[in-house]
């Protein structure tokens, strides 16, 4: 190819693509290192020192899901209600996975820590495949996921260390998974025309609330969310059987 | 209490191995360019929708309609954060604006 280009991405050498991952990966390093401090200081709080903090960021790496995890530890939930809560919780992931599969296909020995480390942000940033440079393509990837989870482990072992000596009192922390939570369902509602989704969430889970109590309305919770979810698609999908046979 | 350090760490290891799954299956399953199921698709589009409001929900559990500072705290910091994003669409100033908000409210107001 002429001059090495390859339609509009030049071809890059290996510092130069790793420089690139770098600069891609910068707004998540404003957002990881903030909402990371927050899960140490909290964590911290919970009575779970740096070690606990290190080891979940490392091991666990799911931002909001490790703010339950938090809150899980802390009221010692059981191993059962924990595992429910994180395929819930983290579901999402699911189809992270399923629009990357393509993408990912050919990946190599990066291809294990690019599956283990695709997080929201991390998914936000390499969904967009025209932004990968035309040779060492695995060595981007691999490097703004690295970046990304360096970013998560640094801000939230700083949190769980300053959580010791904060000169205020922390009470009121916990309000940042709250907060966290309350800007992406806004985030996601402002994005989205079809609002019935989130209100069945936030009504399913408020009636299942005041019907078990605040101890038990998860469960009922996720599970009537998945049912009443499920019934416009089988719906649709009854309504199409209709038009198929009429036809 | 090393029942309850035990009991924490097989926690984050449930934690960790659900989340491990749920990010490993879709390159087992579908790898091979196995089709997706139409509902499952259907199910990626709406069901992070209902969760977040489902985890809004779990995070207000335990307000109290009783007494004042059992409730107005959370309402007032939930209405910031979201007037908050709907203004400036910025994930930091509305995290850390309501967080702020809240801590002052339950440490120097609501005592």
């Amino acid at each position: 190819m002429e001059k090495g280009t390859q339609g509009k991405s030049p071809v890059l050498s290996r510092g130069r693509v790793i420089r690139k991952a770098f600069l891609k990966s910068l707004p998540v390093l404003a957002a990881y290192e903030v909402l990371g401090m927050g899960f140490g200081i909290l964590m911290t709080r919970n009575g779970y020192g740096p070690a606990w903090t290190f080891l979940s960021s490392l091991l666990i790496y799911a931002g909001s899901m490790q703010f339950v995890e938090a809150d899980l530890l802390v009221s010692a939930a059981s191993l059962p209600a924990a595992a429910l809560m994180t395929l819930m919780v983290n579901a999402r992931h699911l189809f992270y996975g399923i629009s990357m599969v393509g993408r990912y296909r050919d990946m190599g020995r990066a291809k294990p820590y690019l599956v283990f480390g695709l997080t929201d942000e991390t998914y936000s940033i390499l969904c967009r495949d025209e932004d990968w440079p035309g040779a060492h393509k695995r060595l981007y990837c691999f490097f703004v996921t690295l970046f990304d989870q360096f970013y998560w482990v640094s801000g939230s072992v700083l949190g769980a260390l300053l959580g010791r000596v904060l000169p205020f009192d922390s009470k009121g922390i916990e309000f940042s998974m709250t907060a966290l939570f309350v800007t992406v369902f806004v985030e996601q509602w402002l994005s989205s025309p079809d609002h019935r989704p989130a209100l069945t969430g936030i009504l399913a889970s408020a009636a299942c609330l005041l019907v078990f109590g605040p101890s038990a309305f998860l469960i009922p919770a996720m599970v009537l969310i998945a049912l009443l979810l499920s019934l416009p698609w089988l719906k649709k999908r009854q309504e199409e059987r209709k038009e198929d046979g009429h036809a | 209490m090393p029942d309850s350090f035990l009991h924490g760490g097989l926690l984050v290891a449930v934690i960790a191995l659900v989340t491990l799954a749920l990010r490993v299956l879709p390159f087992l399953v579908f790898g091979g360019r196995r089709k997706v199921p139409d509902y499952i698709l259907y199910l990626g589009r709406v069901l992070p929708f209902a969760i977040m409001g489902m985890l809004i929900v779990y995070c207000l559990r335990n307000v109290s309609f009783g007494t004042v500072s059992g409730f107005l705290p959370e309402a007032v910091s939930v209405l910031l954060v979201a007037g908050l994003h709907v203004r400036f669409r910025n994930t930091l100033l509305s995290i850390l604006g309501g967080t702020l908000f809240y801590m002052v409210l339950v440490q120097l107001v609501f005592v």
